[in-house]
């Protein structure tokens, strides 16, 4: 088994590891939010809101950098901003040709595209918190308080207990197709492209039928202990005091900075 | 092992505020009308089924076959899933796999979630599931071809959806984020198309009962194949036109008014005291100070239980 | 020489039954495969049952029976109480089933959540959940697994954790198919231990013979949807035509 690959959270003795989840998950959200809303170029405000994102890391005892390290995974994405350098009208700060084309970057591009590159920075490193802090069943139980229907957390639950037995699965299907494609040196490997896609397709119906009929086992185990159509849960968590002041001194924090980036 | 982020996730910071939350928005609305839907016609099997085909979409989209020069195609199971559950069913499905993506692996935002759900899950499985229903009967060549465009089409869809977003958010132009984004995506949809085609063709010949005729999936509305039908159209009326004329498309929207609201609205929400849709006006900082003064009642009530918990 | 088995020809005589009885049991899936021809067996309070057999005997079928998610024709009594529709969560709690493969019976994401599921279903307040909780968990000597998410457990601790995801649910009698597969040795012995020390009424559907010999007292044969023999495990075992003639083997 190779869980590790697909589990975020790091098991630490930390103030945010210990906060309730419902708070964390808030929290993370209206950061996001706040990110969001501020303006192009709120310099003081995104330099704020990355001192509230280190203050977080340090309370999390991962390491200041714990999340900078791991925020690279917005970065490909940034390929689509990048037309904003040359659309947006004003000063032109410098031109390049690019094949046949020329491209002017203008300071309002330039200003609209770093913002939009630090948003998502900013944001991706609270989310990636988030999971590091909050032990996933914790974070659904969190969905549930939050009034995520039911049906929805119930197959959130399923899926991250299942996509680890599933994907285990797949390695083992991809490993065999593998081992059973060997191809004499310098052949091309076997069959055109439609092949390997039929190949690919048997695999996803396979893994399909699979699946169901582990559900089928699964929904016996299910009803063998007394489950008739409805689901129960206990209410593992209570609000605690430093869980309040965390809230409100976090909503101070993030309505602080959404004043700064209107000063 | 490791897990790939796929290339229609939108992460936060991509798209503006109000964009997003209009994206909520309607997701909301659809999925409400889906759980709905299920809660309805669910029997106890179909928790544990769903469960269970969300982690077969999250672990069938590693399959993935090479293609040419070091890509390979793979999958995103949009339609797939709506084919073989049903297309309510299918949306919840897919929704919990993009939540999943977005909390466990920050593949996706959380702001953005509505409009990565609203992309690459209902859109891919209204069309995937609406082209279906409209061939059930029909001979098995027949519905695997249409399984087939429906799948191509589901993916490509989501990318037209994703540019208009990030066109409509100020974040690229719209010139060049939609033939690039459909460019690549026709392409990258012919693996969805292959996968997909291949997968049904597999269950159709070991279980057909799964997917015959007094199948769950076989159950929905017909008024599916209108619904799916019209965005099928809308995505093929829609793309050679926002490829070959964008200014064309960028006046409409100007027309519409979607332009300003969309890029300069969330960024003056409460600029100098004051809420751009309300004006310059006493109002709009009455407004203003409202907000104000709303945080820090929640502050002083959140401290105040906070001193309640500890006694 | 055909070899002839009468039923219940090696039945213990002084058991009437108490905890489980099952009279003339049919079953017929829907595609039409037979898979019990009139099957019937009783159980006393305390009985530790090896139920042994080659693939397709039947023996997965009747265990599903035995929590009616099966229905078939005959008559299924449970300490007492006919298994009907009506008293189905009441069979339920009594009968605490625990399939083959652990990952379709430990369904949730952390072992606490599994083992409480039963119990919760039951209708139980709180304080007695988790209470029966850390009891099951302690019966299986898991009780520090109480937190642990389940997909990062060894096969053998999942199968220990699966048992106790019955045990919080308090049986009269624990039907466990197929235990020790797939297990290394060292799992495999814990788990041995740990199914002797479990003072509770057992059906346990296996091919390891070996543990049959070790840990079951009485042993009822099953091959072909019928009961072809039930007694003391080592007059069983010591009977090799009949092993022979049904697929076993003698450890």
């Amino acid at each position: 088994m190779h869980f590790d690959a697909f589990d975020r959270y790091h098991e630490k003795e930390s103030f945010l590891h210990r906060l309730d989840p419902r708070v964390k998950a808030l929290v993370t959200v209206m950061f996001i939010v706040s990110n969001a809303l501020l303006p192009d170029g709120a310099w003081l405000a995104f330099a704020f809101a990355w001192m509230f994102v280190l203050a977080a890391n340090l309370l999390s005892k991962l390491g200041i950098g714990y999340t900078f390290k791991r925020s690279i995974i917005a970065l490909p994405f940034a390929l689509i901003a990048i037309t904003v350098l040359f659309s947006m009208p004003g000063e032109p700060l410098s031109t390049f040709r690019f094949l046949m084309w020329d491209f002017t970057v203008t300071d309002a591009g330039l200003l609209r595209f770093v913002s939009i590159l630090i948003r998502a920075w900013l944001s991706v490193q609270m989310a990636i918190l988030l999971v590091a802090v909050t032990r996933f069943p914790d974070l659904i139980h969190a969905l549930e308080h939050l009034r995520v229907p039911a049906i929805l957390t119930t197959i959130i639950a399923f899926l991250y207990r299942y996509l680890f037995v599933l994907t285990d699965e797949v390695f083992r299907l991809l490993r065999a197709r593998q081992a059973r494609s060997a191809v004499a040196p310098c052949s091309r490997s076997g069959g055109g492209v439609v092949w390997r896609a039929k190949v690919a397709g048997n695999m996803a119906g396979q893994l399909f039928l699979r699946s169901y009929e582990r559900s089928d086992r699964i929904y016996h185990a299910m009803v063998a202990r007394g489950y008739a159509g409805h689901l129960y849960t206990l209410n593992p968590h209570e609000m605690k005091s430093g869980d309040y002041y965390a809230t409100a001194l976090s909503i101070a924090l993030i309505f602080l900075t959404q004043i700064l980036g209107r000063l | 092992m490791h897990y790939s982020p796929t290339p229609l996730h939108i992460p936060d910071g991509f798209l503006n505020l109000v964009v997003s939350l209009a994206c909520w928005a309607v997701t909301a609305v659809i999925l409400g009308v889906a759980i709905s839907k299920t809660n309805k016609a669910l029997g106890e099997k179909q928790i544990p089924l769903m469960g269970v085909m969300a982690a077969f979409i999250f672990a069938a989209q590693m399959i993935n076959f090479p293609v040419a020069g070091g890509t390979s195609g793979h999958l995103l199971g949009g339609a797939l899933a709506a084919i073989v559950l049903g297309p309510w069913a299918g949306m919840l499905v897919m929704t919990a796999v993009i939540a999943v993506q977005a909390l466990l692996f920050q593949d996706g935002g959380l702001l953005v979630m509505g409009s990565n759900i609203l992309n690459m899950g209902l859109v891919t499985a209204a069309i995937g599931y609406g082209l279906y229903r409209s061939v059930i009967g029909q001979p098995k060549a027949v519905k695997l071809t249409v399984i087939g465009f429906a799948a191509w089409l589901s993916v490509l869809a989501g990318a037209l959806l994703t540019s208009l977003q990030l066109w409509l958010s100020g974040t690229s132009q719209l010139g060049i984020v939609i033939p690039a984004m459909l460019g690549v995506h026709a392409l990258i949809g012919l693996g969805e198309a292959l996968i997909t085609v291949f997968a049904v063709a597999f269950i159709m010949q070991t279980r057909p009962d799964l997917l015959g005729e007094g199948s769950e999936s076989a159950k929905a509305s017909r008024s599916w194949i209108f619904a799916g039908g019209a965005i099928a159209l809308l995505v093929v009326l829609l793309s050679p036109f926002a490829s070959a004329d964008p200014d064309g498309l960028e006046r409409v929207a100007m027309d519409m008014g979607f332009i300003n609201a969309g890029q300069s609205a969330p960024f003056k929400l409460i600029p100098d005291y004051t809420i751009p849709f309300l004006g310059n006006t006493a109002l709009s900082t009455i407004v203003a100070g409202v907000v104000g003064v709303i945080v820090v009642g929640a502050v002083i009530i959140l401290i105040g239980r906070g001193v309640k918990a500890k006694s | 020489m055909p070899v002839t088995h009468l039923k219940n020809s090696f039945i213990a005589p002084e058991c009437d039954g108490d905890i489980l009885s099952v009279t003339d049991l049919h079953f017929a899936y829907p595609d039409g495969h037979t898979a019990l021809k009139g099957v019937s067996m009783k159980l006393c309070s305390g009985d530790k049952v090896a139920l042994v057999g080659p693939n397709g005997a039947g023996k997965s079928t009747l265990m599903l029976h035995l929590n009616g998610i099966l229905n078939g024709r005959g008559e299924i009594e449970i300490a007492g109480k006919r298994l009907t529709h009506d008293n189905l969560p009441a069979i339920r709690s009594m009968v605490g089933l625990v399939f083959q493969n652990p990952d379709d019976q430990l369904f949730s994401p952390t072992v606490f959540e599994d083992v409480a599921f039963g119990p919760l279903h039951m209708g139980l307040p709180e304080a007695e959940v988790r209470a029966r909780v850390d009891a099951a968990l302690e019966a299986v000597r898991m009780s520090g697994y109480r937190d642990r998410l389940s997909h990062h457990l060894s096969v053998g601790e999942k199968k220990r954790i699966a048992i106790a995801t019955v045990l919080s649910m308090k049986p009269s009698l624990l039907v466990l198919d197929e235990p020790s597969a797939g297990l290394d040795p060292r799992a495999r012995r814990t788990l041995i231990n740990l199914l002797r020390d479990l003072s509770i009424t057992m059906l346990v559907s296996t091919h390891d013979m070996k543990m049959v010999q070790e840990l079951f007292p009485r042993t009822i044969v099953m091959d072909e949807g019928q009961v072809v023999a039930d007694g003391l495990t080592c007059d069983i075992l010591e009977d090799e035509a009949l092993l022979f003639e049904h697929g076993l083997e003698k450890p």
